[in-house]
């Protein structure tokens, strides 16, 4: 479990893929050695506990932190070689909590996907438009589209992230725990929203459950290091959990599918 | 606000300077939100409200407004007479005038209002521009320490003979802004150069050159010179000529094209710094270039007309919550209304107390501070 993790199945020819890739931040060592290519058409989820590097790998994946050593790709050329504005059209990131004071509707917040796509002095176009439109219905979000962001829940605020990363129209959407903050409905509704998208998704989770329902690959972090990837069932083992989360649990494969459930019975540490 | 909606024309022959302060975003309101509600139901997104058919409002209350503080004042002088004033310096025939009146108008009032205009516009534009590209609400075309930085330059000049007369005050004012804000840009490049960083080195510079100047006026200046040094750090366009006009102009011209094509730029800062840089924007370099022409406009200003407080911080908020946060719109409107309004305070300026004049400043705080404080109020609630 220490080695070397296979690297997952390459797609050199039009995917994002980070190769040994290290950044340090402080002096501490916050990605360290992390190889990761994403498989066209899936949803990757990053598991790991907290500072285990996964929200840097993702800014590291999206061209917003560059590596120390190593080299992140997309379709084969360095992220350095991209200019900013064509890695936006192809790659959108979702935050974990995105806040402005700003009085935006859905619609204009949507509309900020475009911006890529639009030179300065442009107007907007008919594509424009009918990208954002688009953004709103896969989203649910076409009735509430002049509603101010202030006064939407939870859910729906990161439902407007989403929708703004797909009127951005990229093949690739980085998502860092997009369900933090969020019930649980809300949760699984914004990761089946995810994966019906179609899209390459890298996914940052906390829940290793909701992890094992939604994810087709899990690659888990230990201290800026990949220890474990895979399809879930591979990966989410009683031991895995023990060794990276320091929690005794039961895995069962309750499902015909194979999908993993992670019983907790407590914390590893022998004081009570 | 007065919410009759019945289009800017009719309001400003009325108008007192409040009234045509909010008149051209005033008008749009209705308008916009019944295209908001309608276009909800139907195919079309929500559109954001009438950019052209505000903008060409706003543009003719300006021209009115300029054509009727012209006339205001203890000479009688018509909207007639000065248009033939400025026709004949236009190359036309003369203006039948007497002279004093046609100096009044051409080389008085008539600078002196556009200046204002000027001033107003540019203040507001940098304003806007602050606000959105630093997050910050409260944030004015003098977060960058730039007008203290200006004060203590022309007072350096007025007070201690500093250039030994080769430096007019004008020109110390924009040496010292200038001063000012590199050592706010080193400050906060060295404090790690995020948003809020430059908004406390801002702070810190506008305390420091504060200091200075209260120092040197109080151990400096006599009554007389500390009197002209106060009216001029509360600002003034009494000294306006043509080359103040044309030069704040021309500066003003050229930053709203950067700003103006850094409208959707602006937009992408509404999430932070990092969900602009991964909507493609270069946050740094975009930072630099605004900062950079947000403080030379801003230094142009204080130099020529001093600190007028006020406009660039509130305007900019009623403009938003009238038209929208979409820069593309923001911007020229905030312009307009930013003219408008200070061609109105300073009118009042100039008459309120005639023959004495008070300083423009006082005007736009007197308006602006109970603005501020609904804007204060705002953020509060919202949160």
């Amino acid at each position: 479990m220490t080695g070397t993790p296979p690297p997952l199945t390459d797609d050199a020819g039009t995917g994002l893929r980070a190769d040994r890739v290290s950044r340090t931040a402080g002096g501490a060592l916050v990605l360290d050695g992390v190889t990761l290519a994403p498989r066209p058409g899936t949803v990757t989820g990053l598991l790991g506990p907290n500072g285990s590097g996964k929200s840097t790998l993702l800014r590291v994946l999206a061209g917003v932190l560059t590596p120390d050593t190593g080299v992140v790709t997309l379709g084969g050329d360095p992220l350095g070689t991209v200019p900013r504005r064509a890695l936006a059209r192809r790659v959108a990131v979702v935050e974990q909590h995105a806040d402005t004071q700003v009085d935006l509707t859905v619609a204009d917040a949507v509309r900020l996907g475009r911006v890529p796509h639009r030179r300065a002095w442009s107007p907007g176009t008919a594509a424009d438009e009918e990208a954002v439109r688009s953004a709103l219905a896969r989203t649910g979000l076409t009735d509430r589209a002049h509603r101010t962001c202030g006064t939407l829940s939870g859910g729906q605020r990161q439902r407007v992230q989403i929708a703004r990363a797909l009127a951005q129209e990229p093949r690739l959407l980085l998502l860092d725990e997009p369900t933090n903050h969020l019930d649980i409905q809300h949760q699984i509704d914004l990761l089946d929203l995810v994966g019906g998208l179609r899209l390459t998704c890298v996914v940052a989770l906390h829940d290793l459950n909701l992890a094992a329902m939604h994810c087709d690959h899990l690659v888990v972090l230990r201290a800026g290091r990949v220890v474990a990837a895979g399809p879930p069932r591979d990966v989410l083992t009683a031991r895995l959990v023990a060794d990276v989360y320091g929690v005794r649990a039961t895995v069962t494969h309750p499902d015909p599918d194979g999908r993993p459930h992670i019983r907790f019975l407590g914390t590893t540490s022998t004081h009570h | 606000m007065t919410g009759s909606g019945t289009g800017p024309e009719t309001a400003a022959p009325a108008g007192t300077e409040r009234a045509a302060g909010t008149g051209p975003a005033t008008g749009t309101e209705p308008v916009a939100r019944t295209t908001g509600k309608g276009a909800g139901r139907g195919r079309a997104l929500p559109s954001p409200a009438l950019p052209p058919l505000a903008g060409a409002a706003g543009a003719v209350l300006l021209c009115v407004s300029v054509a009727l503080a012209v006339t205001v004042g203890p000479a009688d002088i018509r909207v007639a007479d000065a248009w033939t004033v400025v026709a004949s310096h236009l190359g036309g025939e003369p203006s039948g005038l007497s002279a004093i009146r046609e100096g009044i108008v051409w080389d008085l009032r008539l600078p002196r209002t556009l200046l204002a205009a000027v001033c107003g516009a540019g203040l507001a534009v940098c304003g806007a521009v602050m606000q959105s590209l630093l997050r910050n609400p409260l944030a004015d075309p003098f977060v960058l320490g730039v007008s203290s930085g200006a004060s203590t330059g022309a007072v350096a000049v007025v007070v201690l003979g500093a250039g030994g007369g080769l430096v007019s005050v004008t020109g110390g004012a924009f040496l010292g802004a200038l001063c000012s804000f590199a050592l706010v840009l080193l400050l906060s490049h060295s404090l790690g150069g995020s948003t809020d960083r430059v908004v406390l080195a801002g702070v810190a510079a506008m305390q420091l050159f504060s200091a200075l100047t209260s120092f040197v006026v109080m151990t400096a200046a006599d009554a007389e010179t500390t009197r002209g040094v106060l009216f001029w750090l509360l600002g003034s366009l009494s000294g306006a000529s043509w080359t103040d006009v044309a030069v704040c102009a021309a500066v003003l011209a050229g930053a709203l094209l950067v700003c103006g094509g850094h409208a959707r730029t602006l937009d992408a800062f509404a999430f932070g710094e990092d969900a602009a840089a991964a909507l493609g924007v270069s946050v740094a370099r975009t930072r630099l270039v605004l900062l950079t022409v947000t403080a030379l406009l801003t230094a142009v200003l204080v130099s020529s007309a001093g600190a007028i407080g006020f406009v660039g911080l509130v305007l900019p908020h009623a403009v938003r919550a009238l038209a929208g946060p979409g820069h593309a719109r923001l911007l020229p409107l905030s312009a307009l209304a930013g003219a408008v309004f200070l061609v109105w305070a300073d009118t009042l300026a100039r008459t309120v107390l005639d023959p004495q004049e008070v300083p423009v400043g006082v005007v736009t705080s007197l308006v602006g501070v109970p603005a501020f404080v609904l804007v204060l109020y705002r953020t509060r609630s919202g949160r």
